[in-house]
């Protein structure tokens, strides 16, 4: 169907083939993050004057939700320098496929596979959000955190653990890049059935086995299969959006809790980011207190309780209108894929809410990045308070307007009967409601 | 680019549906058609807000169209402004004092306004909400949202073809 494959035209197929220019932007990426947890740790606390607050949490967060998975899916972990350093102890070298090299190459345990822990980590960035996102020293100390643990594990466990099951961007990412257009796929299956030797899959970082390759959600798109398969048979396609997303798709619970978390953060980020509720943020920002613990348990309450108690109320209604056969496990599952264009949208519809008002405060960082009065490119001092407009409040209601019909177009696709799927597209049509509430209303 | 979004399936059934049509209409009129609204007579209104970190107290304020508005901004504890998106309106107070301008709400909608001084971390988050007449565009955005959800409903007629080998 309608695929466009990229290793077919020279550019592309040099670009993505050639080792160099993904290690160039990685060593560009790598020098980067560690340049943000430099000036996180010296310099200036006032949030808004420092590269590591504005880079991470406006220009790289919003680039990730607006430009990379949109256009790209999982294109961030292809240039990511989170697990450059323990991959190369991993393979003995920079530019070596993967081979004999340091590290005990333990397997993951079974106990502790899935997306639990990648939400459980991204449920922990929330509750501590208020402070991640305007303290410089504790955002440049968890980027460094998140480095050295992708280090440390990469020298116990195989391949990239730390990416499949731990880092909650990976998570983020996965999930979304479901929907997004671009996928690696082999090109003739019946090459790959005669090829005993499957030198792709002992290449690939991620343990992925590209004829088995259903969904694009642990494609890191590192490219490595294409470069060893020694018959030309993987492609890199251009697709529709959406294309994972349909009946064949097979979602387990863990994925079901990932997008439940996903949509309870973006609902509590607008919440507490955008809304009018003074007291709320000042809970939010004073982690230990006694406001705190009610914030953390009101919003464990909403991702853990009241979304996922929506989400099942939903299921039942359609375990109730499906066929005798369904049971309520399956449904859980099957409809988990639903979350996944609802809330893209909807993260995309945020961020265009929040970061394009902030977005005046990334050249004067990148000209003072320390806060410490220089003035690189001249453009020091010229942050405005910015404000949003009619154009603005238009786009986030089409995007969430879109969110929702694509949630009820998968909805229906995947349902045995049109009835059956009303209660899922009520529960779609309740998140828009508060959504739409809470960035224009 | 809304018709990729949805998938190829989508653009085929374009091209011989006349239903795409009905409700590409449909939402452009619920988008422009302007909606009755009673006109409240313009009144004069005196309000206070007070400014701490990080919120304004009361951080909703509702007028109508054309309500002269006089502000009084009261700062509680450090310097703090008030500015109002799309509208050209900026006070600063020092701690302890009170500033007053005033304003015509000639423009209606939701409008955000924002500390414009700042006045620590969570500077960046210190909102308010200033409604003039009825949110309109919040009320056309559910139309939409109605509308999406029924165009969905409606797009696939027949049970999605191989929907029977998966299920037997
Ligand atoms: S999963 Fe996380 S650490 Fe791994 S490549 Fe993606 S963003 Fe980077
Ligand atoms: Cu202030």
């Amino acid at each position: 169907m309608n695929r466009i494959d990229l290793t077919r035209f020279p550019t592309t197929n040099l670009l993505l083939r050639s080792r160099w220019p993904q290690f160039l932007i990685r060593a560009i990426t790598l020098a980067g993050f560690v340049f943000t947890i430099l000036a996180g740790l010296f310099g200036s606390v006032v949030g808004s004057h420092n590269f590591a607050i504005i880079f991470v949490w406006i220009a790289w967060w919003s680039a990730l939700k607006l430009f990379f998975i949109p256009f790209g899916g999982r294109s961030w972990c292809s240039i990511c320098p989170i697990p450059m350093p323990g991959e190369w102890m991993q393979k003995r070298g920079v530019f070596s496929p993967t081979g004999k090299g340091f590290g005990l190459g333990k397997r993951w345990p079974k106990k502790l596979r899935g997306n639990w822990l990648q939400a459980g980590g991204f449920l922990l960035i929330g509750l501590f959000g208020a402070v991640t996102l305007t303290s410089a020293k504790v955002t440049a100390i968890i980027l460094f955190f998140i480095i050295a643990l992708a280090f440390i594990l990469s020298l116990i466990f195989e391949r990239r653990s730390f990416c499949n099951y731990l880092c909650p961007i990976g998570g983020f990412t996965g999930l979304y890049a479901q929907a997004g257009p671009v996928e690696v796929r082999v090109k003739d299956k019946q090459v790959c059935a005669e090829h005993s030797e499957k030198t792709c899959y002992t290449a690939c970082p991620w343990g992925q086995y590209p004829l088995a390759l259903k969904s694009s959600a642990d494609c890191g798109l590192c490219m490595e299969c294409l470069r060893v398969c020694p018959s030309d048979n993987i492609a890199v396609n251009l697709r529709p959006w959406g294309s994972d997303l349909g009946q064949n798709t097979k979602h387990n619970p863990g994925e079901v809790f990932l997008g439940l978390v996903m949509l309870a953060s973006v609902l509590v980020d607008s919440v507490v980011f955008l809304g009018p509720w003074g007291q709320l943020k000042t809970a939010a920002y004073e982690v230990g207190s006694l406001p705190w613990l009610i914030f953390a348990g009101v919003f464990l309450v909403v991702s853990l309780g009241v979304l996922p108690g929506l989400y099942s109320a939903a299921m039942w209604g359609a375990v109730r209108l499906g066929s005798a056969k369904t049971t309520f496990r399956k449904t859980l599952s099957k409809y988990g894929q639903v979350l996944v264009p609802l809330g893209l949208m909807a993260w995309i519809a945020f961020t265009v809410s929040f970061a394009f008002v902030k977005f005046s405060y990334v050249l004067p960082v990148i000209s003072d990045p320390f806060g410490w009065g220089w003035n690189l490119i001249g453009m020091s001092g010229t942050a405005s308070i910015g404000q949003s407009t009619s154009w603005s409040g238009w786009i986030q209601i089409l995007l969430l307007v879109i969110g929702l019909f694509w949630a009820s177009r998968v909805t229906q696709q995947i349902s045995e009967s049109k009835r059956q799927a009303l209660p899922i597209i009520a529960f779609s049509g309740v998140f828009t409601v508060s959504m739409l509430w809470l960035l224009i209303g | 680019m809304k018709l990729q979004v949805t998938g190829s399936d989508l653009i085929n059934r374009i091209k011989n549906k006349w239903w795409f049509f009905v409700l590409l209409i449909a939402a452009v009129l619920i988008i422009f058609v302007p909606l009755p609204q009673a006109q409240a007579a313009a009144v004069d209104r005196h309000l206070r807000i007070e400014a701490s970190m990080y919120q304004f107290t009361p951080g909703v304020i509702k007028v109508n169209r054309g309500d002269k508005i006089t502000l009084d901004l009261v700062s509680m504890d450090v310097v703090h402004g008030l500015s109002v998106d799309g509208y050209d309106f900026e006070l600063i107070a020092d701690p302890g004092q009170t500033q007053t301008a005033a304003f015509i709400a000639e423009k209606t909608g939701v409008f955000r306004f924002r500390c414009s001084v700042a006045c620590g971390n969570l500077h960046p988050f210190m909102i308010g909400k200033l409604q003039v007449g009825p949110n309109l565009m919040f009320i056309r955005a559910m139309l939409l949202g109605l509308l999406a959800m029924a165009a969905a409903f409606w797009s696939l007629r027949k049970p999605f073809p191989n929907l029977k080998e998966v299920n037997h």
